[in-house]
């Protein structure tokens, strides 16, 4: 093969590497509160997940590549979360579901993180209390997008930052 | 038995150390100091016709900003229940901020142990004798006690790293027989 | 070494060694292994701290709080309006009960008669937020032991349930639905033809999921005999609900203490023998089947009438009063500023929660916010005493056990 085609040959292989990623994502459900458990509605059969490549869901963090916080993030859980987060190999991509997880939610108190973003990078927020699992389904497909072109919207992980709490 | 007839029966069997007593919506609350609390909830417990054999809940109370309170800092308040007869008790001792100590009724009920712990760990009373007084709820690294009144409710504090365990493991094992 | 065979079960017999020497083996032959707080089988964010002597536990410590969210902190910097929907999250499989419970402590230190059309539509949502408490401890129990099915089957009836609760309320799953003084709002029209088709669909469910499970071998093995505890013991710890009644003793709230006319509807309670996981799980399918029979009966005899109460302290006007006259927007104003203002008091509580007793003790000092409000969680008192009750078993009896006690951390942790 010439050096002429060796861009077209990276670009086309990107492409087939991003719709390989796009279509199998193991989630790690990472869930701490009333999210989890629509989050489990999602992944039964009325809102398959399965339909996405979805449906394996990964307790380990080594053997998942999404990393799906679902529910609120206290301080006492947060280095917990730090942790699963650097035992996932990349690429990785990290969904908060809920306000809780996005912002802290209506808990504005001493014991909740405002927003796991303080912890670690997040691809695709989800509002709602808890959201609906089509919104979940929405953001599985937004991430689908996200994951698609690489050079226009990188991964999260590559903007990572040092944990700061915002008090 | 109703709450009047339980209260002269405490009265009668540990005289001198019922405070007071007040009604609450149809449940008498029997008010008692601090350092009688083991032997009157064991006394509850034990007597056939009282036979309070189920701990509810350790309530802890600062009353600090409560309008036109005299009385001192802290109140916990235990309600019983009796399975077999039926009727609840609830037992109230206030504890001042100076020496804010209960001894502990841990070896009377297994869900002592954990009750006193969240009253220690939210309102900050300390319960003597009590085998493992730590935080249960907030984290170790936690200064202060949330729930008083003087704690702002947006002071976050972080937490660097969970804590091991190991001291309450060794302490297991060895009750368990392992050296 | 091995000396000499026994030759009635021809199992090698270590002759000058018995079972009690292993008590005195070293500490260092254990492996300490955190079962959580991430974990697939803790159901919500709980930790176990383990030694293990080969597969059995030989200690375990146990930790709460990763959920803390300050649910009694929050209560005393919101009016009591504002409590219910953090009530919602406490346990948040059934949420419309941790409603009930908490409207009902704040009526009865105001003294608010509740209408009786409210109080049947109360105990209906109550009874079917208990069904889909017990249809997801149940599922999330069986797929722990490894029966994946019965997870489907369980969470499909779920959905048809959260269908009916959504036209109701507004919300799947953190409803929100009681108001101080009633209901937030009336059933819709199809409801009593929808929720009487649900119940078959539970019904339905709950004889496939029984078929499954009630002579499967597998599951038998599991879960019977598995982490038992005795009557006394669970009395001690304070246990009440479907977990208490599992070992045997005969305690229903509904029947002790009746509220809301529990006691002119006919239903039994279910009762354990022996108190291990397979009695604990059976019983719920039991329970099923008693809330359905309450729900029917209710719908049967549902009173007309309104579903607020019209108590001015508490209610809020109907909006054609609010913007039309002067009194009525005065009314909303100060409900809604001025909050409702109990005398100053305190009260203790209890409604019969699909776990046991959930208690609210609320204290009141006059103004719009409560002074405190604690609420009494039946989880805590089931994972208090969820260390005892594993030691001596296997790790895999110990997943097994703590879908039984049902643990929902945020009631756990509040």
């Amino acid at each position: 093969m010439g050096v002429e085609t060796l861009p077209v040959f990276t670009t086309r292989k990107d492409a087939v590497l991003a719709w390989g990623q796009k279509n199998s994502l193991w989630p790690m459900p990472f869930g701490t509160a009333c999210c989890a458990i629509e989050f489990m509605g999602v992944a039964a059969s009325v809102f398959d997940i399965a339909r996405f490549g979805a449906e394996l869901v990964r307790f380990s963090p080594r053997q998942a590549d999404l990393l799906l916080v679902a529910g609120t993030v206290t301080f006492k859980q947060a280095p917990i979360l730090k942790q699963i987060y650097e035992q996932m190999p990349d690429p990785k991509w990290v969904i908060s579901m809920g306000v809780c997880a996005s912002s802290g939610g209506f808990y504005n108190n001493y014991t909740v993180v405002q927003g796991i973003d303080q912890i670690i990078p997040v691809d695709v927020y989800i509002s709602g209390c808890p959201p609906r699992p089509e919104a979940i389904l929405e953001a599985i497909i937004k991430l689908q997008h996200k994951i698609e072109n690489p050079q226009t919207t990188p991964a999260a992980q590559f903007k990572a930052k040092e944990p700061h709490f915002d008090f | 038995m109703d709450g009047q007839a339980l209260l002269e029966k405490i009265s009668a069997k540990f005289s001198g150390t019922v405070k007071g007593s007040m009604d609450r919506f149809g449940q008498l609350e029997i008010q008692l100091e601090a350092k009688v609390i083991p032997d009157v909830i064991q006394f509850l417990r034990d007597d056939s016709e009282c036979a309070f054999n189920m701990l509810i809940d350790i309530v802890s109370i600062d009353y600090s900003a409560f309008p036109d309170w005299t009385g001192d800092r802290f109140g916990a308040v235990y309600l019983l229940k009796s399975l077999t007869l039926g009727h609840r008790a609830q037992l109230k001792v206030a504890v001042s901020e100076s020496n804010p100590e209960i001894p502990t009724i841990s070896r009377l009920y297994a869900n002592a142990n954990w009750l006193e712990r969240e009253a220690f760990d939210q309102i900050g009373i300390r319960f003597e004798g009590h085998p493992n007084l730590k935080r249960i709820l907030n984290h170790h690294e936690f200064v202060g006690h949330p729930l008083r009144k003087d704690y702002p409710i947006t002071r976050r504090q972080a937490l660097s790293t969970n804590e091991s365990l190991m001291d309450e493991m060794t302490v297991r094992l060895k009750e368990k027989g392992w050296e | 070494m091995i000396d000499n065979f026994d030759t009635k079960t021809l199992l090698p017999v270590r002759s000058s060694q018995g079972l009690d020497s292993l008590k005195h083996q070293e500490k260092k032959d254990l492996v300490l292994v955190n079962l959580g707080p991430s974990h697939p089988a803790t159901h919500g964010t709980l930790r176990a701290f383990l030694a293990l002597d080969g597969e059995t536990i030989a200690a375990a410590v146990t930790e709460i709080g990763y959920l803390h969210r300050g649910f009694e902190k929050d209560c005393e910097a919101h009016t009591f309006q504002q409590c219910i929907p953090y009530t919602d999250r406490l346990n948040y499989v059934s949420a419309m009960i941790n409603n009930v419970g908490f409207c009902k402590a704040v009526e009865r230190m105001l003294d608010v008669q509740v209408p009786e059309r409210a109080i049947a539509i109360r105990v209906l949502a109550c009874e079917l937020n208990r069904i889909i408490d017990h249809l997801v401890c149940a599922g999330a129990n069986l797929v722990d032991i490894g029966a994946l099915t019965n997870f489907w089957y369980t969470f499909n009836v779920r959905e048809k349930v959260y269908n009916i609760l959504e036209k109701l309320c507004g919300a799947r799953l953190t409803s929100s639905y009681t108001r101080i003084g009633g209901l937030s709002r009336d059933l819709y029209p199809e409801f009593d033809i929808e929720v009487k088709a649900v119940l078959k669909e539970i019904q339905k469910s709950v004889k496939e999921v029984k078929t499954l499970i009630s002579t499967n071998r597998i599951f038998l093995d599991r879960t019977k005999g598995i982490c038992i505890i005795s009557k006394e013991r669970a009395i001690s710890y304070g246990w009440t609900g479907p977990t208490l009644r599992a070992t045997g003793v005969e305690y229903d709230l509904r029947k002790s203490d009746p509220y809301y006319n529990y006691q002119n509807y006919q239903f039994d309670i279910p009762v354990g023998s022996v108190g291990d996981v397979y009695d604990r799980i059976i019983l719920r399918f039991y329970e099923i089947e008693e809330s359905i029979h309450i729900i029917e009966q209710v719908l049967s005899k549902l009173p007309k009438g309104p579903v607020m109460t019209d108590d001015k302290r508490v209610a809020l006007p109907p909006k054609q009063q609010t913007y039309g006259n002067i009194e009525g927007l005065m009314n909303h104003f100060k409900i809604i500023m001025h909050g409702i203002c109990p005398a100053p008091g305190e009260l203790y509580d209890f409604t019969e929660a699909a776990n046991g007793e959930l208690g609210f003790y609320i204290v009141a000092d006059g103004n719009k916010n409560p002074y405190r409000v604690k609420c009494r969680p039946p989880c805590f008192m089931n994972f208090a005493a969820y260390g005892e009750m594993i030691e001596g078993a296997m790790v895999a009896d110990a997943v097994a056990n703590l879908g039984s006690i049902n643990i929902i951390a945020g009631e756990l942790d509040r």
